[in-house]
């Protein structure tokens, strides 16, 4: 019995994610990994994985999976309806399947981009330390390509036959608490942190950038955020090419907004703000066009604590376990 | 007896040298992010050579001393971006850190860049903007290709792409503005020259630059542990071979393509 899923229709664009490929940025190797790191890490938890397990970042939605193995499997993210052989199942919860079982994850209705993993995680040969997808760069997953008709993903077998006996590595589902569950918004107040050249923005620039609401234009992906509002002007035309961090907010000559996300590329020579806060990037990348998005500045001492803080919080957040209706 | 002072003086020569190359007093470092900072060196020129190299200098240093605590260092031009964990470190210790470093570059570390020289095999056929170049710089072919080959060139830059290498300074002869509208595929090892820049396209991919010839070079393979060839610093120099010679070097001509919009 081989242990794998096999992708039935690959949804609208959907790919193998984990943490991403830190340490290589000054070879020109963007970072990827996945965009919506909380419900990530939840995914992670409800399914006992290591916190870098490779999993699939389901953007819209629309996959569907052939299961040919017995596997735990787990849906978090975007709100997008899960089914197993037609049955419509709990997201944020783990669930066992079987082999011959079809999994089907329909279309977001709250949120963009869903995480689907299973116990251990996808296996998948990493490049640079990761398994996450970039097309631009053709790295990691299934030849650097976003998951397509046929492809085979492989994973842990659970049950092996030894003698003729069968022996099932038991794996315990468990839920998110329903308080738990993160919620996306269509409007999203972002924290930032100033840095890079925001004195070459006037202080009434600034002003108009923390004042306004800015839109997702329809240019949005891993890569980063086109936002669209009142223009922005800065005093520099044009820089040295320079690293860009997660999160930078980019000003292009046109004066909207750009925020660089996972897939950015690693050097760029437009006049910057500041960078968003890492906990409303996972947010921000739930957003699709037309989500309403607002400004405000904090210390980049107070976004550390903040980050400690969640971290304690979630830690401290108990599982419940979840006894599977079906399987 | 001069003897010995020669000698003497020599020594110290060289000890003003290397104690005077105290980069602290020429960087600023500036929040990038909420766990990056940006490191600018405030020295526009000096006597050694290309400042790209100190920023090299600088990054393998804090590469080899704070691989605990910091994530990234992205070097270019005359930055750095710096990357680290916010759980171990913060802005201000960091950037003490890293200034303490730089007061230890020294011009060892400088002269520490390898140097790598790249055959090129220039010609119409694979260069499609050779002809032009020569055209707007009133010069013969031949000589485009060799004022390219002249200079020992700096990585000041890799981005844009795995592995692409942005190689300064180009020979004001042969300076030549990107092109308009970008090509939609570039051949992998297209040489090309962009402003008063040169690089190598390490893979097929879209790209404005003017090409001039083909390198059959390997510049990043993701499989090896040194997957690029080149780093920030390095030196380079370009050395004209002819089709055979390419073909023997493991060039493929007939996977050579540049698609014109």
């Amino acid at each position: 019995m081989q242990s794998k899923f096999k992708v039935v229709h690959p949804g609208v664009h959907s790919l193998i994610q984990d943490n991403g490929r830190v340490g290589f940025a000054h070879l020109g190797v963007t970072t990827g990994g996945v965009a919506d790191k909380q419900a990530y890490y939840w995914l992670n938890r409800m399914l006992q994985n290591e916190q870098n397990a490779a999993c699939i970042e389901i953007t819209f939605g629309g996959l569907k999976l052939h299961s040919l193995c017995e596997q735990v499997i787990c849906l978090t993210g975007a709100d997008m309806p899960l089914t197993i052989n037609g049955q419509l199942q709990r997201n944020w919860c783990s669930h066992q399947v079987k082999s011959g079982d079809v999994i089907a994850v329909g279309y977001a209705k709250s949120g963009l981009r869903s995480y689907f993993g299973v116990h251990r995680g996808f296996k998948f040969e990493p490049q640079f330390g990761s398994c996450s997808t970039v097309v631009r760069e053709q790295l990691g997953g299934l030849n650097g390509q976003a998951l397509k008709v046929g492809d085979e993903l492989g994973c842990d077998l659970l049950s092996t036959i030894t003698n003729g006996e069968k022996k099932t590595t038991h794996v315990k589902c468990f839920a998110l608490g329903v308080m738990d569950i993160p919620r996306y918004h269509q409007t999203v107040t972002i924290r930032v942190v100033l840095g890079y050249q925001y004195q070459a923005f006037e202080k009434n620039e600034r002003d108009v950038f923390f004042n306004n609401e800015y839109l997702v234009s329809k240019q949005f992906d891993r890569m980063g955020y086109r936002l669209h509002g009142v223009q922005i002007h800065s005093n520099v035309q044009a820089l040295k090419s320079e690293g860009i961090c997660y999160g930078a907010i980019q000003i292009p000559p046109d004066g909207q907004p750009i925020i660089l996300l996972n897939d950015r590329q690693t050097l760029g020579g437009y006049p910057k703000l500041g960078s968003i806060f890492s906990l409303d990037g996972d947010k921000l990348a739930q957003c699709g066009q037309g989500a309403k998005i607002n400004f405000v500045e904090i210390t980049a001492e107070h976004a550390k604590q903040l980050l400690i803080e969640a971290q304690s919080q979630r830690q401290s957040i108990q599982l419940k376990r979840f006894q599977p209706s079906s399987g | 007896m001069p003897f010995v002072i020669l000698y003497f003086y020599i020594q110290a020569a060289e000890f003003m040298s290397q104690s005077t190359l105290n980069l602290s007093n020429y960087i600023s470092t500036e929040i990038a992010g909420e766990s990056a900072l940006i490191l600018y060196l405030t020295m526009a020129e000096y006597e050694g050579g290309n400042t790209s190299e100190l920023i090299a200098a600088l990054a393998k240093k804090l590469a080899a001393h704070l691989s605990s605590v910091i994530t990234e260092v992205v070097p270019s031009y005359q930055s750095m971006l710096i990357s680290f964990d916010l759980f171990k470190v913060d802005h201000l210790s960091l950037s003490r850190r890293i200034h303490a470093l730089a007061a230890e570059v020294t011009l060892f570390d400088v002269d520490s860049a390898k140097e790598v020289t790249l055959p090129v095999y220039y010609h119409s056929s694979v260069g499609a903007d050779l002809s032009r170049i020569a055209q707007q710089a009133k010069i013969s072919i031949e000589d485009v290709i060799k004022i390219h080959q002249r200079p020992t060139y700096t990585v000041q830059a890799i981005g844009f792409a795995p592995g692409f290498s942005y190689l300064g300074d180009v020979d004001p002869k042969i300076i030549t503005p990107r092109l308009n509208t970008p090509r939609t595929k570039v051949p992998k090892g297209a040489v090309a020259i962009a402003n008063n820049q040169t690089a190598i396209y390490p893979q097929v991919s879209p790209g404005g630059w003017n090409i001039i010839g083909l390198c059959p070079t390997t510049l990043f393979d993701p499989n090896t542990e040194q997957p690029s060839l080149l780093s920030v610093g390095d030196k380079v120099k370009f050395l004209a071979i002819d089709k055979q010679q390419f073909i023997e070097l493991g060039g493929k001509l007939d996977e050579y393509m540049v698609e014109d919009n």
